[in-house]
């Protein structure tokens, strides 16, 4: 059995938002980390793999800075890390991207206990897309939004989150899972762990080693392969502040429920 | 289906509205899409569907028509009385390729973002995440950007074709699908130029629902499709669905919303019984930060911001919330924002209509006794 892991390095959108003169974000002047998403979902490979001893591999896509982000999880305690990059893969969208991804996992090879990871939806994209796209593509069953996980044998139970409760879903394995931040807390890198990162098998997979799949193929990704395009990106206009009320005593909040109430607000 | 080519674009006609319904009871925001569906249907000029899968819920198709749907296409088995992936997945994909519509429409609930990915990858075309916004005529798209964006007059009149892999696209007839990306400090309008359907995840509680017309109602036409399922079709297995013990909190439909933040924290339960009773004199409901869910003060369905709910209520009080962009991605569209914080450079006060700086837990009490003088007097 082994747990495939799909990562994304991600622009630390908690921190400063650089943007560019043309409204396109500007990702070299921000600081990159680990997916929260995804990092429960490797932190729940791990745990699959402290019980059974499994081995867990990590890919992402991505250019080449972000295999200091394999690296990472590598300490953390990953067997082995896949970066998967060439300019031919720049220009995805979601559809593209998965196509890429998922041709990189056969590479890797789904064997029948085997489970992939990823996480719900990564920040800078929000869209929540790649995971359930890589198992239409890899033709494996799906579940979103996972809170909890039990695995016996081939059988994965799980706990799928939904607004006003959440479902138990039981699938067999080979699957997909998309994991919520709520499902854990990630380890920290062990020192031991990152003396032997460097040891630990790094492959780069680039266009020659995935072009032979046949989910690579120049209209199914990057820019060709992406059905949808960016027609238009601009800045909402911001919001001009409003009235900063002079003091905070009872006349203050009085003045403001007058004002509230002459504007028939209240 | 050998006839399915998604690149005849001509052959794809109707809005459709995927209506989703969780144990027999329709998804409030399955109403505000096809509210919206029909707004799109009419700038194109062709029938608005919905589309219903379940197990004896044809009860509530025919209300989908008294919202705007011109008809409903029903499929009803055991086998789709739960939600499940695979088996919604071929019934839709099924449907879609007899059926050919020109746009699709979704939910953004957990479900529909589980579901609408993996019908876009079956069906190779675009979808797009999560929009605020849709537009199809140029007219409308235009008077969009005046409002919604600080782009020159030049640029938006201007606008009447994309540039799709290095030819000239004639963007009338697309769908322009605009989403706030970045805790939405961008917007972006993307087009699905090149396949159909063109398919949209749609954030619950940004479009409006119409008011309801019994007329339409009755007039709305039910359709059953032949398709067929088994349950080898399907190997994910629903053991049990869970409802979360406590009342869910609506805060998408509220006109009141008054939040509390990490401001709380040197008195939690105090904090949260003062926006109660604040909640309670507005009329309203009390949401919170990602930091007070964090902190397990509040429950998750409480939760205001990028990764929570979205609101957009008459009256948005900020207790003790700095601001984030995260949190404002959830609530800069509220009609009127009165924030409460006792620092006066937090962010919060560049999007309030009234700021107060000073300690929530004096202000707040002051402010109900207020509001309540203020009532009586009427």
């Amino acid at each position: 059995m082994k747990c495939i892991v799909c990562v994304k390095q991600v622009p630390d959108t908690s921190g400063v938002v650089a943007v560019k003169e043309d409204g396109t974000m500007d990702r070299a002047a921000m600081a990159t980390i680990t997916n929260h998403d995804d990092l429960a979902a490797v932190e729940a490979a791990l745990r699959i793999k402290d019980a059974t001893g499994c081995k867990v591999v990590v890919i992402s896509m991505g250019p080449p800075p972000a295999e200091g982000m394999l690296r990472e999880l590598l300490a953390m305690g990953a067997d082995e890390a896949v970066l998967v990059s060439a300019r031919e893969f720049g220009g995805s969208d979601t559809y593209a991207t998965s196509q890429i991804l998922a041709a990189a996992i056969k590479k890797v090879g789904v064997d029948s206990d085997d489970i992939v990871f990823c996480g719900r939806q990564a920040i800078d994209g929000d869209t929540a897309q790649v995971g359930p796209q890589i198992a239409e593509k890899l033709n494996l069953p799906q579940v979103s939004y996972v809170a909890e996980i039990k695995v016996e044998d081939k059988a994965v139970t799980v706990k799928r989150l939904l607004e006003d409760g959440y479902m138990t879903i039981k699938v067999q394995t080979p699957c997909l899972l998309t994991c919520v931040k709520e499902l854990n807390e990630a380890r920290y890198m062990s020192v031991g762990g990152i003396m032997e990162c460097y040891q630990k098998p790094l492959e780069v997979y680039n266009y020659e080693t995935l072009k032979d799949d046949p989910l690579i193929d120049v209209d199914t990704i990057g820019l060709k392969g992406s059905p949808t395009n960016v027609y238009k990106s601009f800045s909402p206009p911001v919001k001009g502040a409003g009235m900063m009320m002079e003091g905070a005593d009872k006349a203050t909040v009085e003045k403001l429920v007058s004002i509230l109430n002459d504007k028939h607000i209240i | 289906m050998s006839t399915f080519n998604n690149t005849d674009l001509a052959a794809f006609k109707d809005v459709w509205v995927f209506c989703e319904q969780r144990q027999g009871v329709m998804m409030p925001t399955s109403y505000e899409l096809i509210s919206e569906g029909r707004k799109l249907a009419d700038e194109l000029g062709v029938e608005l569907c919905g589309l219903l899968l379940g197990d004896n819920v044809e009860g509530l198709a025919k209300e989908l028509g008294g919202y705007g749907a011109d008809k409903v296409i029903l499929c009803e088995s055991p086998l789709l009385k739960e939600y499940t992936t695979d088996g919604y997945t071929k019934v839709i994909c099924d449907v879609i390729e007899e059926y050919k519509p020109e746009i699709m429409l979704i939910g953004a609930t957990n479900i529909g973002r589980d579901l609408g990915p993996r019908c876009a990858a079956r069906l190779h075309t675009g979808l797009c995440a999560d929009c605020t916004h849709l537009d199809v005529d140029m007219d409308i798209y235009r008077d969009f950007l005046r409002s919604a964006s600080t782009l020159p007059e030049e640029k938006i009149a201007g606008l009447n074709s994309a540039m799709v892999l290095g030819q000239k696209h004639d963007v009338s007839r697309d769908l322009k699908m605009t989403r706030p990306a970045f805790g939405g400090h961008l917007m972006a309008s993307i087009i699905c130029p090149r396949f159909r359907p063109a398919m949209a995840t749609v954030r619950p509680g940004v479009m409006k629902k119409a008011p309801f017309d019994q007329a339409k109602a009755d007039a709305c036409q039910i359709v059953k499709p032949n398709f067929s399922l088994t349950e080898a079709d399907m190997s994910t297995q629903v053991v049990e669905v869970v409802k979360a013990a406590k009342k869910l909190v609506d805060l998408i439909g509220a006109d009141v919303v008054v939040s509390v933040g990490r401001g709380i924290s040197k008195d939690v339960q105090g904090g949260i019984k003062l926006a109660e009773e604040l909640a309670e004199v507005l009329g309203g409901v009390v949401g919170g930060s990602r930091a007070t869910i964090d902190s397990g003060w509040l429950s998750a369905d409480h939760q205001v911001g990028q990764t929570g709910k979205t609101v957009h209520p008459k009256i948005y009080v900020a207790l003790g919330i700095s601001g984030a962009i995260q949190h404002k991605a959830g609530m800069q569209d509220s009609e009127c924002i009165i924030a409460v914080n006792k620092n006066e450079t937090a962010p919060i006060f560049e999007i309030a209509d009234y700021g107060i700086c000073g300690d929530l837990f004096k202000v707040t009490p002051m402010l109900i006794d207020a509001i309540k003088a203020a009532k009586a007097a009427k």
